[in-house]
């Protein structure tokens, strides 16, 4: 189904607003656990917007993979570790500064693309369709690319196997 | 026939959307119903039968009972997580149920529908997605009462959905190729033949295998429900739930039930579709055909649960990990080769 412009434009930005806001949340406050469950309503809204923008492929997958398996993970440390709330702030200047430097380089990659890019009248809507995801990823432009991840995440995979084997 | 108006599109998707709803709340009811009555007769005891004929009115009076406890929370708990917990789990479940068509398409004021509330293209991927969302609230559940049986009872069963949730997205890899599309009424229609030998559960029956023992372990139902071995863990992550939080939890785990149900009903045994020459799949009998499949199922459900003991965790493990997995790839292989082979394209 399509959806008008205008309904469109507000739930993009509805849950642009989301995003943003869960964002901010996962950096300002102090608890890992809180930070953890916003990361996860940031990924969530950040599917939702991909499948306004006419995926619902990736919106799927954005979730299967990031908020459904890389999340729980990070939760699952959080609370068997029991991390605690961090108020020490010891070398916390250095971090400040760094994060700082690195956060206005991506501002400045951002802003420069989109004002090189200029206004201009929207694309096309790229079919996003699985059949037409797949047979992009399987063209010889990206074949290669592919198959490279896959044998990364194998490799990974081996490695958690061989860590996680206990010795006997 | 003029296309629909974006009011009137949002209308016919909330009526769906109602519907859907109404009649997994009103099954999910009188599920707990029935689960006590035949668990019982399967027991040579009577069950209750004192609320209403035959005990029909036992759910009104349980939700009543429940909402009317005092909602006890643990003094070191964690306030927000420990009452986001069952309505993060109550959420995913009925999530999913969004993308599950009911029956066969009918028609109504000179239109085509289905009672499915939107038909995505991704369907099967989209349930996936939404079952791994389903485990936060186990988690969250567990973690936040800050007890140590509550915390033991959500990893238990956070790593059983976890390994359990793979072999389950790996039974459906089999019969999405077969069909070559997500959306579950394609791979309905795919199994519509003359005789009901054409169905997934027996084409593929070993994909058929590994998803029902998947979907046991997935909705924690016996013999995987080993959150509710007392004698070890208290009731797992759900103790310290009490009042309607502690409903809220149940709800969710047979809406649960009722959507594996429904959905090894349109991915395996065939949607509404007869299944016997000359006997109509059309809109009225259809739905029939549906009902009389989900009700099997769930009775085998309950079945199993009069049936057999609890496995031991580490047996879980091992089974889900060294027997589910690999049958389930082996099958992927199979049918790939098939395809590859004699597959049209």
């Amino acid at each position: 189904m399509t959806l008008p412009g205008t309904l469109d434009a507000a739930l993009f930005w509805l849950f642009a607003a989301i995003a943003v806001a869960s964002a901010l949340v996962v950096i300002l406050q102090r608890s890992p656990l809180y930070s953890a469950l916003a990361l996860i309503v940031t990924l969530c809204s950040l599917s939702a917007i991909y499948g306004l923008l006419g995926s619902p492929f990736i919106a799927v997958l954005q979730i299967v993979v990031y908020a459904g398996a890389v999340m729980v993970l990070f939760l699952f440390v959080i609370m068997l570790l029991n991390v605690k709330r961090e108020d020490h702030e010891s070398g916390q200047g250095v971090m400040k500064a760094v994060g700082a430097m690195l956060a206005a380089l991506l501002v400045a990659q951002v802003g420069s693309v989109l004002v090189r890019a200029g206004p201009r009248a929207p694309s096309p809507r790229f079919d996003a369709s699985t059949y037409e995801m797949a047979k992009v990823l399987f063209s010889p432009y990206f074949l290669y690319v592919f198959e490279a991840t896959s044998i990364l995440i194998l490799a990974a995979l081996v490695g958690a196997v061989v860590l996680a084997r206990k010795e006997t | 026939m003029p296309p629909l108006t974006l009011w009137q599109q949002l209308a016919a998707s909330g009526a769906i959307a109602l519907v859907v709803f109404g009649a997994n709340f009103l099954l999910f009811v009188h599920m707990t119903w029935i689960e006590r009555r035949v668990l019982a007769f399967m027991q040579f005891r009577l069950g209750p039968n004192r609320v209403g004929p035959i005990g029909i009115f036992q759910p009104w009076a349980d939700a009543i009972k429940l909402m009317f406890k005092e909602e006890v929370m643990p003094a070191a708990a964690n306030k927000w997580a420990f009452l986001a917990a069952p309505v993060l789990a109550i959420g995913a479940a009925f999530l999913s149920l969004a993308v599950i068509p009911y029956g066969p398409p009918f028609t109504l004021f000179g239109r085509e529908w289905q009672l499915q509330v939107a038909d995505l293209g991704v369907g099967i991927l989209y349930i996936f997605a939404i079952t791994s969302l389903g485990v936060y609230g186990i988690v969250l559940a567990g973690w936040s009462a800050n007890n140590k049986f509550t915390l033991l009872g959500g990893l238990r069963s956070s790593a059983q959905m976890f390994s359990y949730e793979l072999a389950l997205g790996l039974s459906w890899v089999g019969i999405i190729m077969a069909a070559s599309s997500f959306r579950v009424v394609d791979i309905v229609n795919q199994q519509a033949g003359w005789f009901f030998l054409s169905w997934n559960a027996f084409v593929q029956f070993p994909a058929f295998a590994v998803y029902f023992i998947a979907a046991c372990a997935e909705v924690s139902r016996t013999p995987f429900d080993l959150p509710e071995g007392e004698t070890e863990l208290v009731a797992g992550f759900h103790t310290e739930y009490s009042s309607m939080s502690f409903g809220l939890l149940q709800i969710a785990e047979y809406i649960n039930m009722i959507t594996v149900s429904v959905l090894a009903t349109n991915l395996f045994l065939g949607g509404w579709h007869s299944g016997i020459p000359y006997i109509p799949s059309g809109a009225p009998f259809g739905f029939l055909w549906f009902a009389l499949k989900v009700a099997f199922i769930l009775f085998v459900f309950i079945w199993l649960r009069g049936t057999l003991p609890r496995f031991r965790y580490d047996q879980l493990m091992h089974f889900g990990w060294k027997v589910l997995i690999p049958v389930a790839t082996l099958w992927i292989l199979v049918v790939a080769g098939y395809l590859a082979l004699f597959g049209q394209r």
